[in-house]
């Protein structure tokens, strides 16, 4: 199977991502849409990776991996304390960073 | 014998400082040191005169180099003195009247609290004219063109707390200045022209000079003249500075300072003679301010005030002689000095008059005097011998030759000239006749005339310290007032005498002015008896006017010329509406544009900023979708240019 | 090594500075006589420069250079020519009239007893200027002679902002107002103008690459640095712009009017007679010298808009109802003056233009301090609350007319001889400029007798019976003024003897040379 396909594909799932960010109010799908979007990144080095014939990609996606984990720490704490003072996991409620 | 000109200048110099840094405490003897100063001033001018007497007429200059005042690369000016022939006969003035001017003001200002002030002043302005006329260069004589302006800011001013008196010292400054700035522009031109302003380079250098800077420094100096001198068309603040006090009125603004225009002239001679258009000018200034101030004098009311039309228009005869060139340089010059004479006579009579009538102006409220203040009518009487040309007084022979050189001018320029004077000379008869009858004859107007009262202050409020409001009881004036006024009485019958039998002023002066007779086409007996004639007509008409009957004490609305001389030809109005309203209303608008337009351009900037960045806050709304929105444009707009750069 | 004078002088007023602000708050009166200590000493160290200096000798004097910054090649490089020695005189000799006049303003109010100090704090601030100011005429080192340009604006802020003329007619609220207005307008425009020469010093940075001004002149004089025609023009500009910002010119001057309107009247002189001077010394010092070409493309332009000022300023002192914004517009028009002065490019003009800055510096130090205490007395700033004040103070009357007098350049007076020169120096090259100038005069009779008529004649208003005449401080602070003005009227000699060779050396700096009299030209 030719692996431009899969390009093709990650192109789809980093959009639906990129949409979901963008349209979606709640936190939590917010972020798994974000994690979406690396997954999809994830999947466009690798088939790079194989394109190219060379392990750099594959290299690159194991440290988006760290990455996505490490935010999935920091990020998921931080959508618990603001489900805890607000009460409500929609990202508009939380409209502070304004001038 | 040199050093003496430097202290000829510093006597009164000290005495002004000493005067006006002392305080209160000089008051006792403040006016005696004045006048001392004054007579050593005069004292020290004889004995140069003397001095200068000795030597033959052409080495009677006598130069002293005092300092360097201002060297800068290429620009020297120093600070040095010139005594010659002409500047020695300005010397004597000053100083001969001025101090007697000093003594009179001793008996005149008695009353006054500032009397110290006033003497400070006075000896001032003597070292300033002193300097003025003896200055060896033009920016020299700018110092004391422009000091001597001063004094005479200060001693209009000199009762500040009245209004009128503020206002027209202030007057006098700034027309004078419009003159001054004519003086400092023709420094300038003299500058670069000649790279020098001192007598001899400017002078001996003016024949070599262009037509077009002679005529350009001509003018300046003739605009200088006219501010100083109260020629039309800066005539304006000489009526107005009568608010001065009286003894002022007859050294400043009769005797000497108005003639320093006529000294510029005459002392410039080299540079007018170089341009004759500059001197047709000139002498259409003289002859108009001729006109001008006799019409105004025949109209006013107020005994000053009238003088100093009779002065504007003296001084207008000067200016016309010294516009006709080396045939009327000497003439103008002995006239000025006749006029010194006489003039400063009528002033101090002026003013004893009004020191015996509880300080009124009006004429018109005066009458029958002569009883009551013999020795001011008889020396007041000489005086207006003089003035009108009498024959055998000291008018007669100044004001003769003048009239002769100017029909000597030739063509018809000459009989142009030649009538105009000789009308002055009729007007100045009827209305220096008026004054005389007004104040020593006909009934006694002022027995039932109300005096100033205190909501309606006199102009001279010296006397107000007298506290008298009620019905003047006219007296002779006390002898410190008196000798003065005889002392200038004989100047004004004798000096004419003097200097005119056997042209011996005009031999006097010729080395400095070089003198031409002109050819007259009218003899000189022809114009001696024109003279006559029209001497006779303006008497004859104002005994007709004004001896015959009860004068008004108000004075009658008068036709449609007489109104607008009462208003010095309307002059004022003209300044008012143009030059006051018109200025203030340019300050004002600059005033708005300034905090408007200037500023407001930069406020307008920092607003414009302001309003920006306030739009652009609105981006930061704090919703975290609209940052990805700009996060994931931003992206966009990025990778889309990268690619285009690649296509590219 | 030979004792560092010129960093001994500003370091004087710099320790100065910090000693008066570090005494305790008890200790009011103490600040203020070890203010004027130091500022008397100060003079004294000015005066040891004057007479050191050897008017015939080098260019520079005096002079001291140490590395400062390496990386850059900045220097801390000094050294004074006639006529920075000369205005660092003139510094050096307002500074103590400046405190002494200034004796009570910062007095604390009675009732506010905070434990906040203003009175050390203004004393400190004055001192600090002059040790920049003074560092600032002595600095050859372009990047140094910035840092002190644009900080001496730090103490002026607090000068201007935090103590504001307490005569005022809308009540103490709107006074905080104004104030703060003029303090931000003042550092805005400054900073303005520092920002845009801070670019053109970096640029003359890459050009030269160096900041020492003798080493960039004699590279240009010796044809080894080329600038291109644009480079030198922009260069200019930018030195300049910040130049008449400060200076200042038509139309850059409106924050002056401000300035000094709420500011005390010591701090007003500061501002007019000492800060305000750098910019047109700068002028002379940097943009004729690093940049003669360019200056003389620029010379038109400048020349008009100086006869702009000279009659704008003028006329709207003419127009002014506050006393002490009448004074700042009459500034304005005598630096249109000091500016045409210098860019007349004839030695004339600019021997004129250093005299009338120390001439301005000492006329309207007398005139604006003379007002100060008038208006301390009745508490207003505007003219048409006065009248007949000579009757009742007739010393202040009159030493207010004197200072009145040098403002309008009465021949006797310092200022007639400088303002002469510039005339005379403008007119040879530029001869309707120099004739609408001489406008200028009458102008400067008008408004000053005006003031002088309006508050000083007439009859005595209620308000003003009683008033007290001069304090024996007071007159103190004016007679050794108008004694000075008196004798560098009648014998400028000193002066120009000092600044001469320094002009001769500006002149042919720009290579230019005097217009030659025309009858002699002709021969």
């Amino acid at each position: 199977m030719n692996p431009v396909n899969y390009l093709y594909l990650a192109a789809l799932l980093f959009t639906i991502g990129a949409a979901g960010v963008l349209i979606r109010r709640n936190a939590i799908v917010v972020f798994m849409c974000v994690e979406l979007m690396l997954n999809a990144c994830n999947l466009a080095f690798v088939c790079f990776s194989r394109l190219h014939g060379n392990l750099d990609g594959q290299v690159i996606a194991f440290f988006t991996m760290v990455v996505a984990a490490a935010e999935v720490v920091v990020g998921l704490a931080i959508i618990v304390s603001l489900f805890r003072s607000r009460h409500s996991a929609s990202v508009d409620d939380a409209s502070l960073m304004k001038l | 014998m040199d050093n003496l000109i430097a202290l000829l200048i510093a006597a009164p110099l000290l005495g002004a400082a000493v005067l006006l840094c002392g305080g209160r405490r000089l008051d006792g003897i403040g006016h005696w040191l004045g006048t001392l100063l004054a007579g050593a001033s005069f004292v020290l001018g004889a004995v140069l005169f003397v001095d200068m007497l000795d030597r033959s007429a052409g080495h009677r200059t006598v130069t002293k180099h005092l300092f360097s005042w201002v060297p800068v690369e290429g620009f020297q000016a120093d600070v040095g003195f010139q005594l010659d022939q002409l500047s020695m006969t300005f010397v004597l003035l000053i100083t001969g009247v001025g101090t007697l001017i000093h003594i009179y003001s001793i008996g005149y200002m008695e009353h006054d609290e500032n009397r110290r002030r006033f003497f400070g002043y006075l000896n001032l302005f003597l070292a300033a004219m002193l300097l003025l006329v003896l200055a060896d260069n033009y920016l020299l004589l700018y110092v004391g063109w422009e000091g001597v302006g001063l004094a005479s800011y200060l001693l209009i001013g000199f009762w500040q707390h009245k209004p009128s008196a503020a206002t027209a010292a202030k007057k006098a400054f700034l027309v004078n200045r419009v003159g001054d700035m004519g003086l400092s522009i023709a420094i300038m031109v003299m500058f670069t022209t000649f790279g020098s302003f001192t007598f001899p380079a400017v002078l001996g250098g003016a024949d070599g000079a262009s037509s077009g800077r002679n005529t350009a420094i001509g003018l300046m100096l003739l605009l200088a003249a006219c501010g100083k001198s109260a020629q039309v068309p800066l005539q304006s603040w000489l009526g107005d500075a009568m608010e001065g006090p009286t003894p002022v009125s007859a050294l400043i603004h009769a005797a000497t300072m108005v003639t320093a225009g006529v000294y510029l002239i005459t002392r410039s001679g080299a540079v007018f003679n170089a341009v004759p258009d500059v001197q047709t000018v000139v002498v259409i200034v003289g002859g108009v301010t001729l006109l001008f101030g006799a019409i105004v004098g025949c109209a006013k009311d107020d005994i000053k005030k009238a003088l100093a039309g009779s002065t504007m228009s003296q001084i207008g005869y000067m200016i016309l002689a010294t516009g006709l060139g080396p045939i009327g340089y000497a003439f103008a010059i002995m006239h000025l000095v006749t006029h010194g004479f006489f003039k400063a006579g009528l002033f101090l009579g002026a003013g004893s008059v009004m020191h015996g009538m509880n300080d009124e102006v009006d004429m018109r409220k005066y009458g029958g005097l002569r009883k009551y203040m013999p020795v001011t009518f008889v020396t007041f009487g000489l005086g207006y011998l003089a003035i009108i040309g009498f024959p055998g007084l000291s008018g007669f022979f100044s004001k003769d030759k003048i009239i002769e050189a100017a029909f000597a001018k030739g063509g018809t320029e000459g009989w142009i000239l030649g009538a105009v004077t000789l009308l002055g000379a009729a007007i100045t008869a009827y209305y220096m006749t008026r004054v005389m009858i007004l104040t020593f004859f006909g009934e006694e107007r002022w027995k039932h005339a109300k005096t100033p009262s205190p909501d309606q202050p006199s102009v001279e409020p010296a006397a107000e310290t007298h506290g008298a409001h009620d019905e003047p009881h006219p007296h002779e004036s006390p002898k410190s007032m008196t000798i003065p006024m005889i002392v200038l009485a004989f100047g004004s019958v004798f000096a004419g005498g003097i200097f005119g039998i056997g042209d011996r002023f005009v031999k006097w002066l010729e080395p400095i002015t070089s003198f031409s007779h002109g050819d007259s086409p009218v003899g000189q007996w022809t114009v001696t008896a024109a003279t006559i004639v029209c001497l006779l007509v303006g008497v004859g008409l104002a005994i007709a006017q004004y001896g015959r009957g009860p004068v008004p004490v108000v004075a009658p609305r008068g036709s449609l010329l007489t109104r607008a001389a009462r208003r010095d030809l309307l002059q004022d109005d003209f300044n008012h509406v143009v030059l006051v309203r018109g200025g203030e209303h340019l300050t004002r608008s600059l005033v708005y544009l300034d905090h408007s337009l200037v500023d407001g351009v930069v406020n307008g900037t920092a607003a414009s900023v302001g309003g920006l960045s306030g739009r652009l806050r609105k981006l930061q709304n704090g919703f975290a979708r609209s940052y990805a929105v700009s996060m994931f444009g931003g992206a966009v707009v990025i990778i889309a240019a990268t690619l285009l750069m690649r296509a590219v | 090594m030979s004792f560092p004078l010129l960093t001994a002088t500003a370091a004087l007023p710099a320790l100065g500075a910090i000693a008066t602000a570090a005494v305790p708050a008890a200790r009011r009166t103490a600040a203020k006589w070890l203010a004027l200590l130091v500022s008397v000493a100060t003079l004294a160290l000015a005066a040891i420069q004057l007479v050191r200096f050897e008017p015939g000798g080098d260019r520079y004097q005096l002079t001291e250079s140490h590395a400062w910054i390496k990386d850059f090649g900045v220097r801390y490089e000094l050294g004074v020519d006639g006529i920075g020695v000369a205005l660092i005189g003139l510094t050096a000799l307002l500074i103590p009239f400046i405190i002494a006049a200034g004796w009570h303003d910062a007095d604390p109010l009675e009732t506010n007893s905070s434990r906040w100090r203003p009175t050390q704090g203004f004393f400190a601030l004055i001192l600090a200027v002059e040790a920049m100011v003074v560092l600032s005429f002595e600095a050859t080192d372009v990047f140094l002679f910035y840092i002190l340009f644009e900080a001496m604006l730090i103490p002026m802020y607090f000068l201007i902002g935090g103590f504001g003329d307490r005569a005022h007619a809308q009540g103490d609220e709107a006074a905080a107002t104004q104030r703060s207005y003029a303090a931000v307008k003042f550092l805005l425009y400054n900073l303005v103008g520092g920002l845009i020469m801070l670019a053109a010093v970096i640029g003359l940075y890459v050009v030269a690459g160096s900041f020492s001004l003798s080493e960039i002149a004699a590279a240009r004089a010796s044809g080894s640095l080329h600038m291109a025609t644009n480079t030198e023009r922009l260069l200019f500009l930018g030195f300049f712009f910040a130049f008449a910002v400060k200076a200042p010119l038509w139309p850059l001057h409106t924050w002056l009017p401000n300035a000094m309107g709420e500011a005390t009247a010591p701090v007003a002189v500061l501002i007019t007679a000492v800060v305000d001077k750098v910019g047109t010394f700068a002028m002379l010092r940097f943009c004729l010298q690093l940049f003669p070409e360019a200056s003389k493309w620029a010379t038109p332009v400048i020349v008009v808009l100086a006869v702009i000022s000279i009659i704008y300023g003028a006329l709207l002192a003419v127009g002014q109802r506050d006393i002490k914004r009448l004074v700042a517009y009459a500034s304005i028009s005598h630096f249109g003056f000091i500016i045409m002065g210098i860019f007349a490019m004839t030695s004339q003009g600019q021997s004129g233009a250093t005299l009338y800055m120390i001439n301005h510096g000492i006329s309207t130090a007398a005139l604006m301090l003379v007002a100060g205490f008038l208006i301390s007395r009745r508490g207003s700033r505007l003219i048409s609350d006065y009248g007949g004040v000579q009757k009742v103070a007739p010393v202040l009357a009159g030493t207010f007319l004197i200072g009145g007098l040098a403002t309008l350049s009465l021949p006797g007076l310092a200022p007639f001889v400088s303002e002469f020169l510039v005339l005379v120096g403008t007119f040879s090259r530029y001869p309707v400029a120099g004739v609408i100038a001489t406008l200028g005069i009458v102008l400067a009779a008008l408004y000053v007798l005006v003031l002088y008529q309006r508050t000083m004649t007439g009859p005595v208003k209620a308000e003003v019976q009683g008033m007290p005449d001069l304090k024996v401080r007071e007159l103190l602070v004016v007679a050794p003024l108008i004694a000075l003005l008196i004798f560098l009227g009648v014998y400028p000699k000193p002066l120009t003897d000092i600044v001469n060779p320094a002009v001769r050396q500006t002149m042919s700096d720009v290579q230019k040379k005097d217009p030659n009299p025309v009858v002699e030209a002709a021969k």
